[in-house]
């Protein structure tokens, strides 16, 4: 269980069976005997890597998070251990065990080549894979498609979610799939909702009072499942509609990948991380998000069976957050952040960082923990290895002007 | 001097909600833009499921007599026949959705859109409601035949229309309703003594209190009863019911069989003995009636300007109605020229349809056919041609801004906004759809949204786009 930190990382290379061999291999057409599989999951609204992959050893972390920095493992309420450096959020068991079993890669300090802080702009570059919003109307793993080796016979990607996100849309022909019309308003938004109704006294007395009657309910149905009296509060309508969206998602995903002649790229994307309010720390609403994420991960890997040998998991979100707590017990927009590699095809067990500290001269404008590595290094490494997307197809349809970001080697296994 | 007149009330209050780019086009002259639609025919709808009313009704009434007569045959055989009743519903189910489909792809896709949102308000204040079987199929085909060739006409001629056309005689009653002293009424009486044949006043009294003059307008029990009898006669061709053939099946008749003889008095005025003639005469009367100008004035300020329309601007629309004698671009222009009608933005809360339909023009959506868009009008609360009564859909906030009718638009405006995600930009559209009714607390929230799917949904559920 290795980690790097400083240039140790960019030896990786060595680490994986000896690049000649592998190209040799890529001529083939992927890692032979594998059938590979490839998800992509999208956090949209800039995870807070800080608190879900917490320094914990890092001299100036918990200056800088006050009351919601997370203590070391071993201690109540302290992190789950990595690497002697780096923790996982309590909320992220699955995770852990999958690092304790080589199972998953964690980076940290990486982000796109997007520097403004705009939700909209940010996703669109991490998802159009060039270097501004708006360069390209198509996604890098869309363009990827077209470029994956083997028999053209079947569909090779699938889009679960109401809408084919950026990333999958392009030149290749993808499946998509939605999850049934339930009522799945997520507490974000209506949060946001609820901001915009403040100086209306009309609308926001009725959103109250909506609200108030959907709580009942909530409480009411509960109830009616707990005989015995009701344990604490109930759910929300809302968190309870998104777990169930969620569940289905994985489910369908899975299901896809484990058809004998079915895609093998999926991508799906959670909402929720955005939180510029009231983040908590071990426990509150981004403990209460990571968990849930957490749980769908085990559940997929869960219903993949047999195939989870063989399928990588990538989680992205769009940039990290500030380094410092704001007033409000939140987090703002910030750049570096963390990225997690996930899968029974992962050459995982360590955290791959090339980590420049948190010190006020090492933050990027002086607030944002400052990244050290492209996230299409890593893009580039899985399309590569894991699907066997020759080289010349990276640098010049999927990933334009990337010929400074070096292919992020021997992520998967061979 | 005019204030200057901001383009965003204009394409969102007269019309019926913008459309990218449209704020710029109307440019400083919003007026004009408004005046310009005036201009030319009205729009009709036309195409190969939009049939004639008289045609589906005649058919309606024939198979609704083949049901019967197999209910009948059926039961003297011992066997049910429950699935018959079945089959005049799915006769008429998809000419409702071709209808509805139709009439809001004109909505969401028309550029002259106050005349199209002038074309809603008659029909509404006009209105007849589906849940009366028949009028499923024949809603879509009383507002194109009757409302829409009018709308830019006389109020005289668009009363004529709609009280003649078939599909409101069905929904009011009036086919069925017999001059107690007509040669008819004599005849049946004779036939089936112990059942009276007598008038039904419910036309009458909706064409005064609800097309006209208006609740307190001046008329009396007296004069509802004077009037339905004037009305006998104003009836449907065809076969039906108790009535002999005559007149083409499912098209407007007079029956003269059925008329009440003699002259009439109504509103202390005396209608000669006549046919058809003592009845448009009546109309022509009421159409010039002090009291129709201001209830019409009324209730397009309500309409146009607020809830509690503003006494200034109802006496100049209703000294418009009559200086004009019912010229109805006369009286829009007078609304147009309403001072009031400019100062207050947003001062309506939209309807569902409102909603609905400035939706699909701010986000370019298209529309689909059969009942799927059609759908989110039901759920969110207006169904189309179903307001339930004569009376059609209320115009006032309370009527509709109720917190469950919220959270289906809020989660309506959530699942669009899924559904779209980055194929929209809701940064660039606020102020496209908004203008100068964008506040920053709402342009702020957009541009901070934490995808581009929330982003869409926090344009729809905004404030300002709640109301018009």
């Amino acid at each position: 269980m290795s980690s790097m930190r400083r240039r140790d990382f960019l030896g990786l290379s060595a680490l994986a069976a000896g690049g000649a061999f592998l190209s040799s291999r890529l001529a083939l057409g992927g890692v032979s005997g594998r059938d590979s599989r490839f998800v992509l999951v999208i956090l949209r609204g800039a995870l807070d890597g800080l608190a879900a992959v917490p320094p914990y050893a890092d001299p100036d972390y918990a200056r800088l998070r006050g009351e919601a920095a997370l203590r070391a493992p071993g201690i109540p309420g302290g992190v789950l251990p990595l690497d002697g450096f780096f923790g996982l959020h309590p909320s992220l068991s699955f995770l852990q065990e999958s690092y304790q079993a080589h199972e998953l890669i964690v980076f940290h300090a990486l982000a796109t080549a997007y520097r403004e802080r705009s939700h909209f702009d940010g996703q669109d570059v991490l998802e159009n894979g060039s270097l501004k919003p708006h360069a390209l109307q198509s996604g890098w793993l869309n363009r990827a498609l077209t470029q994956l080796p083997g028999p053209a016979a079947r569909v090779p990607g699938v889009a679960l979610g109401q809408n084919v996100p950026l990333v999958m849309r392009g030149p290749a022909e993808v499946s998509s799939w939605s999850p049934s019309k339930m009522s799945a308003l997520d507490e974000d938004t209506l949060a946001r909702i609820t901001e915009v109704y403040a100086s209306d006294p009309l609308l926001s007395a009725r959103l109250a009072d909506a609200l108030a009657a959907d709580a009942m309910m909530a409480t009411h149905e509960a109830a009616m499942e707990q005989p015995q009296g009701v344990g604490g509060p109930a759910p929300a309508g809302a968190a309870q509609a998104a777990r169930a969206r969620y569940a289905q998602t994985v489910e369908a995903a899975a299901g896809f990948l484990r058809q004998a002649h079915g895609p093998r790229v999926a991508v799906f994307d959670t909402t929720g991380w955005d939180t510029h309010v009231n983040e908590g720390a071990a426990q509150g609403q981004l403990a209460g998000r990571l968990k849930g994420l957490d749980q769908g991960l085990a559940s997929l890997r869960q219903q993949l069976a047999s195939a989870w040998a063989d399928t990588a998991v990538l989680l992205v979100t769009e940039f990290g957050r500030t380094a410092a707590i704001n007033g409000a017990r939140g987090t703002d927009h910030g750049t570096g952040g963390a990225a997690f590699l996930l899968g029974g095809a992962v050459a995982g067990g360590r955290v791959i960082a090339d980590w420049p500290g948190l010190s006020s001269r090492a933050l990027y404008q002086g607030r944002d923990l400052a990244p050290t590595l492209d996230l299409r290094a890593v893009f580039k490494g899985i399309l590569a290895e894991h699907l066997g997307v020759p080289p010349r197809a990276l640098e010049d349809s999927v990933f334009p002007e990337s010929a400074s970001v070096r292919t992020l080697r021997g992520l998967t296994r061979t | 001097m005019l204030a200057p007149a901001s383009p965003a009330i204009a394409a969102n209050r007269f019309g019926l909600g913008a459309r990218p780019g449209e704020l710029g086009r109307i440019g400083g002259d919003a007026r004009e833009w408004l005046r310009a639609q005036l201009r030319g025919a009205p729009p009709l709808l036309a195409g190969p499921d939009l049939r004639p009313a008289a045609q589906t009704l005649a058919q309606a009434l024939q198979l609704r007599r083949d049901i019967a007569t197999q209910k009948r045959a059926a039961r003297l055989a011992g066997v049910r026949a429950a699935e018959q009743a079945m089959k005049l519903g799915q006769f008429l189910r998809p000419l409702y959705v071709s209808e509805a489909t139709a009439r809001l792809q004109q909505a969401v896709g028309t550029e002259r859109p106050w005349v199209e949102r002038l074309t809603q308000f008659w029909a509404n204040h006009f209105a007849v409601s589906v849940d009366k079987q028949l009028l499923a199929g024949l809603a879509g085909a009383f507002e194109r035949e009757a409302i829409r060739p009018h709308v830019l006409g006389r109020f005289r001629d668009l009363l004529v229309a709609a009280e003649t056309h078939p599909a409101m005689l069905l929904y009011l009653d009036n086919y069925l309703s017999i001059g107690p002293h007509s040669p008819g009424a004599e005849r049946l009486e004779r036939r089936q003594a112990e059942r009276r044949v007598g008038i039904n006043e419910n036309l009458a009294r909706e064409i005064l209190e609800l097309h006209t003059l208006g609740v307190g307008g001046g008329y009396t029990q007296g004069d509802v009863t004077s009037f339905a009898e004037v009305l006998t006669g104003w009836s449907i061709g065809g076969p039906h019911g108790r009535f002999a053939g005559g007149g083409e099946p499912g098209q407007f008749v007079f029956r003269s069989e059925l008329h009440e003889p003699g002259a009439k008095v109504l509103l202390n005025t005396r209608y000669r003995d006549g046919g058809i003639e003592q009845g448009l005469a009546v109309l022509g009367d009421l159409a010039r009636h002090p009291s129709t100008a201001h209830f019409i004035a009324t209730k397009l300020t309500r309409h146009f300007i607020a809830d509690e329309p503003p006494a200034a601007a109802v006496a100049r629309v209703a000294g418009a109605f009559v200086a004009s004698e019912g010229d109805l671009p006369s009286v829009y222009q007078a609304l147009l020229e309403a001072r009031e009608a400019w100062v207050e933005p947003l001062s309506k809360y939209k309807t569902p349809n409102d909603f609905l339909v400035s939706a699909y023009r701010g986000l370019s959506l298209p529309v689909e056919a059969g009942n799927g868009a059609l759908a989110p009008l039901e759920l969110l609360g207006q169904r189309t041609w179903q307001p339930g009564s004569p009376a059609g859909w209320p115009d006032r906030s309370p009527d509709w801004d109720g917190a469950s009718a919220l959270m289906k638009r809020i989660e309506w405006a959530d699942q669009l906004g899924g559904r779209l995600g980055s194929h929209r930009d809701a940064r660039e559209l606020v102020p496209q759809l908004l203008g100068a009714n964008l506040s920053e607390a709402t342009r702020t929230a957009i541009a901070r949204a934490a995808s581009p799917a929330q982003g869409l949904t926090l344009l729809l559920a905004a404030p300002e786009f709640m109301r018009r």
